[in-house]
């Protein structure tokens, strides 16, 4: 698929904003990029949203899930006083990024805001001249005290207010890139698959409430219990004020994750992969854990050989997150390519160096 | 003297206005490149006035003599100019990375995270931070300073310069009430001065300067009253609403926020006082007794710092007895300001209205 089939795919994605514990307002969009494509829709107890497309082999055949989590980071609000609303964050926010957000509040109906900072004056004076404290910013809807009384509630939803924008060299700007890229890389791999034949049963989760829990895949794992996960999420881009070492070149590939969430001979199978394909990558050292679905997956149950593939995206969790569709391709076509591939006895390789 | 007695109708004051708000709050004129507010300005009052021309700065001065015999000289400045951004340094070139100083105003704090837009190209660009995941706790105490921030354009760009001028990407927006935009400080004020040139003062010379370089030092106004040499002077702007709550360490004890500067829905605010000027009490009086008599309500901006382009006109030549009346606006200089619509166009009526009522006695007492 190329890059502008992609750009609208994942400029649809972004569109809906669906917080942690909120994700099921993304389902209607799922089921116009999904559905067409797949034999079985379901939704777990959760919310995740699963998906099926049988496999060619024999019953019984193994079945593979391919993940991303469709929740994505914001605010609820946490109290009201003369019209002014206090807010609490859903997800890891930078509380330094906030002052001057444009926001929506999802009061009654929808309720354009902006998060402010007090004037010095208003402030304890450490905060003064220094970073205000979430605790200390207010979002102001620029209405009377009664009418934000009617409208809002404690616990109204604030998504981000910052429309999708296309940047130079297939980079875009948005926020809920996080990961809503991701769940682009899975759509295009469902519909390019449509014109292949794999073997294994494939079950495509978009998983609800990694950002908080890790409910959603850790429960879908259970319940379809696959033979084998790929977990797919953002790593980090390269940009100003980010350390080169933890970062990856926007743009330049993809990474697969490596450590003790990943199985060892999965990742081998996707590098060697990737090179047969040419498809620029770079080994994501994941020292203790992935950070990503992938951490509570791998334990359900039995356990599960799972892989983690990364998508670099600049200025994760904040507004203006900046991702390479070029990326995103990749990742789809690297994920299309191993389904499409996978022999029936792939699992009977899946062995410790130790007993062979 | 009641409402009747005046016999004034006050002129209509609703969506067209708004819509030329909108095109003037999204319009990119930072200090120093007023072009595309001036282009604005230019078309809307070319049909209103006797002449109009640009001066040495890019202010734009525009006559509208009134058909009395005796008339007043009065000068009327909104200014074009907003804060905004800069790029000052390359960083690098292929990444399209670059340094950036603020042109006026603005807290720090509020860069990080937002998007800009480039002057005249439909270009943007990002001012990012590193992600909350690589910070620590304590790393997050910590300023994001300008130095520590780069505007983020995510590639080469060759329109891309240093030297380039920036906003804030905050498109215009109303809702209810509501106005909501980056530049209402003080498009808000130049759209009321093109709205009163459409009106016949025919006592009046009215001396309209739509000012360059405030935001920088009340530049453009200095040359301007200058020019314009008028016996009065009233300046039109957009001042802080700081009308928040107090954060209140002892709730049983809550206390008031009484340095609100003014407060949002309680009308136009006539200056008393600020770091730059005493406003003219002749002015002061005239203007109270014109919102008295209309009915329109009005608050005084606390007396206190601040300053409009009044801070430079009313020295210039022999002293020019000067007032300012601002719009109140909360959240000014950063990336979106909000501003009550009523609050506006009761700006308008209040200054329509004294303008009509204007005439040499008012001035002719000792101040």
């Amino acid at each position: 698929m190329n890059t502008s089939e992609i750009n609208s795919i994942l400029k649809q994605l972004t569109s809906v904003p669906a917080l942690s514990g909120y994700e099921s307002r993304l389902h209607e969009t799922l089921n116009t990029l999904w559905k067409p494509y797949l034999d079985e829709i379901s939704i777990s107890r959760v919310g995740s949203y699963h998906a099926l497309r049988l496999g060619q082999a024999s019953q019984p055949r193994p079945r593979l899930l391919l993940t991303a989590h469709m929740d994505t980071i914001g605010l609820m609000v946490s109290g009201i006083q003369d019209g002014f609303l206090r807010l609490t964050e859903i997800g890891g926010i930078d509380a330094r990024l906030l002052p001057g957000q444009l926001v929506t509040v999802h009061g009654k109906q929808l309720i354009p805001a902006v998060i402010v900072q007090p004037p010095p004056f208003l402030l304890p004076k450490e905060y003064q001249s220094n970073p205000v404290p979430l605790q200390y910013l207010w979002a102001d809807c620029g209405l009377s005290a009664e009418k934000v009384n009617q409208q809002i509630h404690i616990g109204d939803i604030v998504t981000f207010d910052q429309p999708f924008i296309e940047l130079d060299n297939d980079l875009v700007s948005s926020p809920g890139l996080d990961n809503r890229a991701s769940l682009t890389a899975i759509t295009v791999c469902i519909q390019e698959l449509a014109q292949r034949q794999p073997l294994w049963d494939s079950w495509f989760v978009a998983s609800v409430q990694e950002e908080e829990t890790q409910v959603g895949a850790l429960t879908s794992a259970f319940q379809i219990q696959p033979n084998l996960a790929i977990v797919v999420d953002v790593t980090f881009a390269n940009g100003p004020g980010s350390p080169p070492h933890k970062t990856f070149p926007l743009g330049k590939g993809i990474t697969l994750g490596w450590g003790a969430t990943v199985h060892p001979y999965l990742y081998q199978s996707f590098k060697d992969l990737a090179d047969q394909l040419e498809i620029p990558y770079k080994p994501e050292p994941m020292p203790r854990r992935s950070g990503t679905d992938a951490d509570s997956l791998q334990t359900v149950a039995h356990g599960i050989p799972t892989m983690v593939i990364g998508i670099p995206l600049r200025y994760m969790h904040s507004a203006v997150e900046i991702i390479s569709l070029k990326d995103i391709q990749r990742t789809a076509r690297l994920l299309t390519e191993f389904i499409a591939r996978l022999e029936v006895d792939y699992l009977d390789k899946i062995k410790w160096d130790e007993t062979n | 003297m009641g409402r009747n007695q005046l016999n004034l109708t006050l002129p209509a004051f609703g969506a067209p206005q708004i819509r030329l708000l909108e095109k003037l709050s999204n319009a990119q004129a930072v200090s120093g490149d007023e072009g595309e507010v001036r282009k604005i300005v230019l078309e809307n009052i070319r049909p209103n006035v006797d002449e109009a021309r640009i001066d040495a700065l890019g202010n734009v001065l525009a006559i509208k003599r009134g058909s009395a015999n005796t008339r007043v000289k009065v000068m009327i400045a909104a200014h074009m100019d907003e804060v905004g951004l800069m790029l000052t340094s390359e960083e690098d070139k292929e990444e399209g990375y670059y340094r950036f100083e603020v042109i006026g105003g603005i807290d720090p704090r509020v860069l990080a995270g937002k998007r800009v837009k480039f002057a005249h190209q439909d270009k943007f660009g990002v001012i990012g931070s590193k992600p909350i995941h690589l910070t620590s706790a304590d790393e997050r105490k910590n300023l994001l300073g300008i130095d520590s921030l780069r505007i983020d354009c995510a590639s080469a760009n060759n329109k891309i310069k240093v030297g380039e001028r920036a906003t804030f990407a905050t498109e215009f927006m109303r809702t209810g009430d509501q106005l909501r935009g980056k530049a209402l400080d003080d498009r808000l004020g130049v759209a009321i001065l093109i709205e009163l040139l459409k009106h016949p003062f025919p006592h009046l010379d009215i001396l309209a300067a739509f000012t360059v370089q405030e935001e920088v030092g009340l530049r453009g106004a200095q040359v301007a009253a200058y020019a314009l040499d008028p016996q009065v002077a009233l300046v039109l702007d957009c001042t802080p609403a700081y009308d928040l709550p107090l954060e209140v360490e002892d709730p049983d004890h809550p206390i008031e926020n009484a340095r609100y500067n003014t407060k949002l829905r309680k009308g136009p605010a006539i200056y008393l006082a600020d770091r730059e000027t005493l406003s003219d009490p002749r002015w002061i009086a005239h203007l109270v007794q014109t919102a008295e008599t209309m009915h329109i309500p009005y608050q005084f901006r606390q007396p206190g710092g601040g300053g409009t382009d009044a801070g430079s006109i009313h020295l210039q030549r022999s002293g020019i007895p000067s007032i300012s009346v601002s719009t109140p606006a909360r959240y000014i200089h950063t990336p979106a300001a909000i501003a009550s619509f009523t609050d506006w166009k009761n700006t308008f009526h209040l200054v329509y209205s004294a303008l009509n009522r204007l005439n040499a006695d008012v001035f002719n007492q000792e101040r």
